[in-house]
């Protein structure tokens, strides 16, 4: 367990990892994982298999399209009531797991994150049908809290029977009046393959429900943007917020970390949309371009450089030079503290290993950080991934929707006829892009990775373990699942869905504090005191003393 | 936030409809961890993979450990054809990566919404590989989450694992049985020294005490050492008497079944009427009067005194009973929890003079109002408010004119305890802000011990912290 850590793993000896695992599993299922485990080589654009169905009898990190959709991108909006009609489980495990902060700006101000409500369907709801017992949630959760919105998120059994959720979200909004929003979301957890297909259900749920609800411009006109597909974990939001407002960027909306109704209805009077976790969120940057004429453009704000670079592209998207300058000085003031602490860290960081396997972005984003450290990302890969998120979005076309994406709805979006206003013109966009701006792309993960590291889709819990025994990485990001299991080898485990409660992570602190946590985590000789003295191979013996 | 008046009527009953705040999860959960108690044991739930998903991570929250589910994975296409084929490829998967020795299903929503007849599937799968010599045992325990709590799904599971693998061996053996409850792996262990220390060769099941708290270790273990074995399991049916610990077990009804037909047994039961094995059934060991009845009862199966290492520590307890009642005297309290736990935790407040105010559960057995009468006997208090089938919203409703000086369940009331600016003592499950779940200690007349200076001490702490004086001796 305390073996001294190889820090030069070679290309070579990272490939026999894809036999090793292999030769364990049947036959059928090794020729199905064969294809989501590669050696990376992005100059020869290989082709990862993701977004399929794990394997049954598998053990996967993925969860189900039901906690992509609650518990992941409507979960961090403070004044919607979510009401989970189902068995109570799925309600309660997702009651305030993720870690999602929000900040009311009033301490009036509705909060319903704390609540878990849920229909509770019991035995006779499944056999004689659960609409009227959902209705009655709704009417109490009004009676309760008079909020704006309401949604409702179904679970397997919902789709079952057949209950329809979105004829009980029309009929309640009839009922109630009071110019409630009552919405209703089909993400039974055996639709797609993960909870990616969760997150497309939402997406499409934020467009026909909320978007482009309130066209009343607030607050200064200049530099208005949304950032997509951050959610707030560990307070990023709010220390990108705290960014966005030293610039001088006026930040319309976040989907979803600290949003309110109201956030989401504006968000189309944004000239510019940032999307942060291309995975669970792209639809909604497609869709508003589409109707509304707003661009978007990937970023990472999670890195110092990497935030600093997102800010230069905002000030380039504006092109105003007191906008440029403000960015400038705020990036020169900041890097200060960071430069400070990240040099106090690579001491000890330089030249560690990381290996990552979380969520849809995360495991992109981060190497970032690690590459701040002096860190190498010896391997990595997504829990619900699509090909687009490793390989680029130029791939989009040749992907295979299986019967699993089929299921999900797709809507079609046109230009909306009085409010679509093309932000900038087609020229400006050439001029931007000869200027290095890349609009509606994405060069995916393993553009980023070096060459010979090993990205896997889907990682099991076996494959996992294995990785852990044949390379002993210095520090293993995941989730709270596999947390306990890497430590009980004699690896730390940052979990990058919580933050082991720490964080946050994003901008220029979260970078300082990021610096920090692995600095202490990844180079701490703790790991080598687990042995008792007697244990060890040489033992100081006791002498005899006459 | 005005919570809304309608939810409690003045008889006490539910009104609403909907849940808030729930105070219970789901049955294939508590079945999972009762899975746990088996050795060489790897779960399955059939079902959709979220529920493995949510359920591993939200019960690694509480015992810090490795916890592998598997899952058959269903999609919409095997919801529609049915989980046979699914059902096969993951018992295949999981011998291939795991040789577990038992594989244990458990059922969720999904498979039993759609009708999925697990055991001939069971059936069938041992039928293909008959000729296979080391095939696992496979346990399935019917656990859709629309019937009962997580502590249903958790008796289930113990009966499932009983009736599947318990063996007639002929003639009576000098063993017992004793079904724990769900109860801590440190309380589980505890149980242990006290059998041991009776000279009592005895099946504790589900020991979970080694799989769900294990050591840091020199190799990866794919399955955790430690569980009750096969071999336990099988003598159970000629051991000469079973000991279960909680009145209630899934002995009640459940919330929302359609047929209250009683088909439902507890593992005790089920040996009993199989096998003969006699049964006894008493409280969960809390405080002294029920800890007295525990030993009363192994001393009598076992023939034996009860050692005098357990006679020290009941005067020592009595002792610090009598050290502390000046501050806990009168206080009045809120139990929340597991039914069983509620029983156990209320007669143990009752004893040492806490006014149980409220005592409430996710669980709808029917039983809890009647059960916390007999065994609070005389120290029933007549204005306790039972709660079956409450959520934390009622019972925040509830405690608005209790005026509680404490709270004492999981984690999740502490939003209430918070709010009413209370101290909360943690018990139960699931406790996941605080360390050390695995290790609470409210067993016997130490756990006892343990738990009373836990909550004379928070007494004190709260007293001392809303002073304006701050006092050092108290």
């Amino acid at each position: 367990m305390s073996k001294e850590i190889d820090t030069t793993v070679k290309v070579e000896d990272l490939s026999t990892f894809k036999e090793t695992v292999l030769a364990k599993y049947p036959k059928k299922v090794a020729k199905k994982r064969e294809k989501s485990i590669l050696i990376n080589d992005f100059d020869a654009n290989p082709q990862i298999q993701a977004n399929v169905r794990t394997i049954p009898g598998i053990i996967t990190q993925r969860g189900c399209a039901y906690a992509g959709c609650k518990g992941v991108v409507l979960g961090p909006t403070r004044d919607i009531v979510n009401i989970t009609h189902g068995p109570i489980g799925c309600g309660f495990y997702s009651w305030l797991t993720r870690r999602n902060q929000t900040k009311p700006e009033n301490p009036d101000d509705p909060n319903y994150m704390t609540y878990c409500f849920s229909t509770d369907m019991q035995d006779s709801n499944i056999v004689f049908g659960g609409e009227e017992k959902l209705k009655q949630a709704i009417r109490e959760a009004y009676e309760l809290f008079h909020p704006k919105a309401i949604a409702i998120f179904s679970t397997c059994p919902v789709g079952l029977i057949g209950d329809d959720v979105h004829r009980v979200a029309r009929q309640m909004v009839e009922e109630i009046g009071d110019g409630i929003n009552i919405f209703g979301f089909s993400c039974e957890g055996y639709r797609g393959v993960s909870q990616s297909a969760g997150h497309h259900i939402a997406n499409n749920g934020l467009f026909k429900n909320l978007i482009g609800r309130d066209d009343e411009v607030r607050g200064s006109a200049k530099y208005r943007v949304n950032l997509l597909g951050e959610y707030n974990i560990g307070g990023d939001a709010f220390e990108l917020e705290r960014i966005f407002e030293e610039c001088g960027i006026n930040l319309i909306a976040t989907f979803s970390g600290n949003s309110t109704i109201q956030k989401f209805e504006n968000a189309h009077t944004a000239d510019l949309n940032m999307v942060m976790c291309h995975r669970s969120i792209n639809y909604v940057a497609g869709m508003m371009e589409t109707t509304f004429g707003i661009p978007w453009i990937k970023v990472q704000p999670i890195g110092a450089e990497s935030t600093a670079k997102m800010l230069r592209k905002i000030g380039q998207y504006f092109g105003e030079q007191e906008l440029i300058d403000r960015i400038e000085e705020v990036i020169a003031k900041e890097m200060v503290e960071v430069k400070i602490a990240q040099a106090k860290a690579l001491i000890k960081t330089k030249g560690k290993m990381a290996m990552l396997f979380v969520g849809g972005s995360r495991a992109h984003h981060y190497q970032n950080l690690f590459e701040e450290l002096g860190m190498t990302t010896l391997s990595a890969g997504y829990e619900f991934g699509h090909r687009d998120d490793y390989e680029g979005r130029t791939v989009i076309p040749t992907i295979q929707i299986d019967a699993d994406s089929r299921n999900i709805e797709e809507i079609t979006v046109t230009k909306d006829e009085t409010r679509y206003n093309p932000r900038k013109t087609e020229e400006e966009l050439k001029a931007l892009a000869a200027g290095g701006m890349e609009f509606n792309e994405y060069d995916g993960l393993m553009a980023q990775m070096q060459k010979g590291s090993l990205v896997i889709d889907d990682l099991s819990h076996y494959e996992m373990e294995k990785l852990i025994e044949m390379y002993h990485p210095d520090v293993f990001c995941a989730g709270i699942k596999e947390k306990y299991a890497v430590q009980k080898m004699g690896v730390p485990l940052k979990q990058l869905h919580s933050y082991d409660y720490g964080g946050p992570y994003a901008g220029f602190k979260g970078a300082i504090n990021f610096y920090n946590d692995i600095e202490m985590i990844a180079c701490t000789g703790i790991w080598k005191e687990l042995k008792a003295p007697w244990e060890r191979e040489s033992i100081v013996e006791a002498e005899y003393v006459y | 936030m005005n919570i809304a008046e309608s939810h409690i009527d003045k008889n006490n009953n539910k009104t609403h409809i909907a849940s808030c705040n729930a105070c219970k999860q789901c049955a294939p959960l508590g079945a999972c961890i009762a899975f746990k108690g088996i050795e060489g044991m790897l779960p399955m739930l059939h079902g959709s993979q979220g529920c493995a998903t949510y359920i591993r991570r939200y019960l690694i929250s509480h015992f810090r450990e490795p916890m592998d589910i598997a899952s058959s994975n269903f999609s919409e296409e095997t919801t529609i054809f049915g989980g046979n084929r699914n059902f096969n490829d993951g018992i295949d998967n999981i011998i291939s990566q795991y040789h577990p020795a038992v594989i244990a299903i458990a059922s969720t929503c999904l498979s039993e919404t759609i009708g999925e007849d697990v055991q001939r599937l069971i059936y069938e799968y041992k039928g293909m590989h008959e000729n296979e010599s080391d095939l696992p045992e496979m346990i399935f325990a019917s656990t859709p989450s629309y019937q009962g709590t997580h502590l249903e799904g958790f008796h289930e599971a113990v009966f499932a694992a009983i009736k599947a693998l318990s063996e007639n061996a002929g003639s009576v053996g000098n063993h017992i049985n004793l079904f724990c409850n769900m109860i801590s792996p440190e309380d589980i262990r505890h149980l242990k020294e006290i059998v041991e220390d009776f000279a009592v060769q005895s099946m504790i099941f589900p020991d979970y005490s080694d799989t769900l708290d294990s050591t840091s270790w020199d190799n990866y273990h794919r399955i955790s050492e430690g569980g009750t074995p096969v071999s336990s399991l099988r003598r159970s049916g000629s051991a000469y008497a079973s000991v279960e610990l909680g009145y209630i077990l899934n002995s009640g009804g459940m919330n929302g079944r359609i047929k209250e037909n009683a088909i439902k047994q507890s593992a005790g039961e089920y040996l009993k009427a199989k096998f003969a094995v006699p049964l006894v059934r008493t409280g969960l060991p809390i405080g002294l009067l029920e800890t007295d009845k525990f030993f009363d009862h192994v001393s009598r199966i076992s023939g034996q005194p009860t050692p005098q290492k357990y006679k020290q520590q009941r005067g020592r307890l009595i002792d610090l009973y009598i050290d502390g009642h000046k501050y806990v005297s009168g206080k009045r309290v809120v139990i929340y929890g597991e039914e069983d736990l509620v029983v156990a935790l209320a007669a143990f407040a009752a004893e040492i003079g806490i006014k149980p105010m409220l005592c409430a559960s996710g669980g709808e057995s029917g039983k809890l109002q009647e059960t916390l009468k007999i065994v609070l006997g005389d120290l029933y208090p007549g204005d306790m408010i039972v709660g079956q089938g409450f959520s934390f919203d009622q019972m925040e409703e509830s405690m608005r004119d209790l005026n509680p000086d404490l709270m004492i369940g999981n984690s999740k009331g502490y939003y209430i305890a918070r709010k009413m600016d209370i101290p909360l003592i943690r018990t139960g499950f699931p406790i996941h802000d605080r360390i050390g779940a695995q290790h609470t200690r409210t067993l016997g007349y130490e756990g006892t011990t343990i738990l009373f200076e836990q909550i004379v001490n928070a007494l004190l702490e709260d007293k001392q912290r809303k002073s304006p004086i701050g006092y050092k001796y108290m």
